[in-house]
């Protein structure tokens, strides 16, 4: 039995939740093989071979890579991943996009952001919006599986030594190319890796008062997040929404101001360890969550918790 | 431009689903169904290109029960010009885009709009399979779509902020929250949609088997998380948080 990882990376270094599929991989059990596919990123397989419990890294390494175009990304994983009984992306954006596009090529049904693994065979996935939990069972030749990073926890990033082997496959389907992009710029720790989220909903009013959750934020090390109804009203950019649409967190410590808690929202962050709410309704559901719940204005209550942080 | 556009029918968005006593899936007796959000904003989309002038026909299409027919009706209202169901129930996302596949082949669209997922299986597979099997470009999780000659420019919500991407026609693209706000269906749209040609038609029409590939064993609530305790001030927050939770 053997497990193809695809590695989540920049080009230059590898993401975290890497290692939360490889997590998910060792569970599923078999030899780890992690692809490396990118442009200019031999520094990523060198970091990938170090993984604790990676057996081998293959190093796709060409400029139809570069951008993680899913078109040229997909007919690359098919082809290398026909020898594997399970090929495993992170479910990001980049696996979301170009692992289902596998998934058809190699005529396999893909199973969509596992939380857990029952055995190699059995997984449990959330649907509607994590209202329910689904137990799945697939007696494909090859799975084809996205992993909620979130749900895993993550493998050592060092003690591993595995062998690099250098792929000699160009891939570009023809279809696509890459225009350009605007990374949101922070030097807050990202949202689905933080331990701690501040996060804020449509009681903020407006984005710039969004000020007082950074300024919570930067004393405690935290990201900051938005609920759907602060991003639908323009006070944040979509990349800081979490919940069932946007982005699923489990932090160590969860902090909802102003956000009322509809069931899409809790979706995305009800796995957080601790989990505070500052709202002036007491009514809101997210107090039904909340293991702290504080009813207050939050235009007071917030810049005293920075005052007292 | 012919784009075709394809709908699903699902729980609505309001509806807080509750799991069948007997664990075979969600109860789904008795309780409102819609078309699924990311689909409308699909609609929408294609609409706003017919009226631009860009698109000269939106076929909509929905593989589901009979009544998922009310679904196309609501697009044919919103302006799409006639639909397709392809009537089958429970059909998993690879026989939802071979079906899409097919149905592509013999109307030759040059844009084919996808919701990015739907609000019940939570899948977001579809746009991308039919993309796959299609062998085209695709524009996922859209939030701005520029259609030139023989060209489409999307910008997606990625991760980390913004991506655009160029793709050569025919293409997909699956919509993603901030790409439209819907607009509501008006009531002699809605009369007029009665009369737009409906097809219905059968996997088997197509030649396409939609057996399930993945068996769902069973499906249980999630576990519930207790609701906690109301702290009277934010001084008696921070001493929680320290002293109890210790996470700060």
């Amino acid at each position: 039995m053997s497990v193809l990882v695809y590695a989540e990376h920049d080009n230059a270094s590898l993401k975290g939740v890497t290692l939360n599929t490889v997590a998910a991989a060792q569970q599923i059990g078999g030899d780890i093989t992690v692809l490396v596919a990118g442009s200019g990123c031999s520094a990523v397989a060198e970091e990938a071979a170090k993984i604790d419990g990676v057996a081998k890294v293959l190093l796709a390494d060409n400029a139809a890579y570069e951008h993680q175009l899913a078109e040229n990304v997909a007919d690359l994983v098919a082809e290398v991943g026909k020898g594997y009984k399970y090929i495993l992306a992170a479910a990001t954006t980049t696996g979301k996009n170009f692992l289902p596009r596998v998934a058809a090529l190699l005529d396999v049904q893909m199973i969509s952001e596992i939380s857990a693994v029952v055995d190699a065979n059995t997984f449990l996935r959330p649907i509607y919006a994590g209202n329910a939990i689904a137990t799945v069972q697939s007696d494909q030749e090859t799975n084809v599986i996205t992993v909620r990073g979130t749900s895993f926890d993550p493998v050592a990033a060092e003690g591993g030594s595995a062998s690099v082997e250098n792929l000699d496959l160009a891939k570009d389907a023809g279809v696509s190319s890459f225009v350009g992009e605007e990374l949101a710029k922070s030097d807050r720790p990202d949202l689905t890796a933080a331990d701690v989220v501040i996060s804020g909903g449509r009681g903020m009013q407006n984005g710039d008062n969004f000020e007082m959750l950074y300024k919570v934020a930067d004393k405690l090390g935290a990201a900051v997040g938005a609920s759907r109804a602060a991003v639908d009203a323009g006070f944040v950019p979509n990349d800081m929404q979490v919940g069932q649409t946007g982005k699923i967190v489990a932090p160590q410590l969860y902090v909802a101001v102003g956000i009322s808690g509809a069931i899409q929202h809790l979706a995305g962050m009800k796995d957080s360890k601790v989990i505070v709410a500052i709202n002036k309704d007491e009514e809101a559901p997210i107090f039904q969550v909340a293991d702290y719940g504080l009813v207050a204005d939050l235009f007071e209550a917030v810049p005293e918790l920075e005052s007292k942080l | 431009m012919k784009v075709l556009v394809a709908v699903k029918r699902v729980v609505d968005y309001n509806v807080k689903v509750r799991v069948a006593a007997d664990n075979s899936g969600v109860d789904l007796n008795n309780v409102k169904m819609a078309m699924n959000p990311f689909c409308e904003i699909a609609v929408e989309e294609a609409v706003r290109l017919k009226e631009k002038g860009v698109a000269t026909e939106i076929v909509a299409v929905a593989v589901g029960p009979k009544q998922a027919q009310e679904q196309i009706r609501t697009a044919l209202a919103l302006g799409a010009d006639r639909g397709i169901l392809v009537e089958a129930e429970d059909v998993q996302p690879l026989g939802v885009a071979k079906l899409l596949k097919a149905i592509v082949d013999e109307e030759k669209p040059d844009l084919v709009i996808l919701g990015k997922q739907a609000i019940d299986g939570d899948n977001n597979q579809t746009g991308q399979m039919l993309a796959a099997l299609a062998g085209m470009g695709q524009g996922t999780f859209a939030s701005e779509v520029n259609v030139a000659e023989g060209s489409v420019k999307v910008t997606r919500e990625i991760d980390g902020g913004l991506q655009t991407v160029e793709l050569k026609l025919p293409a997909v693209v699956t919509t993603d929250l901030r790409l439209n706000e819907p607009r509501y269906a008006s009531l002699p749209n809605i009369m007029k949609a009665k009369k737009k040609p409906l097809d219905t038609k059968a996997p088997g029409d197509f030649g396409v088997d939609v057996s399930p590939l993945v068996k769902t064993v069973k499906v249980e609530p999630p576990a519930e998380r207790q609701a906690g305790v109301k702290v009277a001030d934010v001084a008696e927050l921070v001493d929680k948080l320290k002293n109890e939770a210790k996470v700060i």
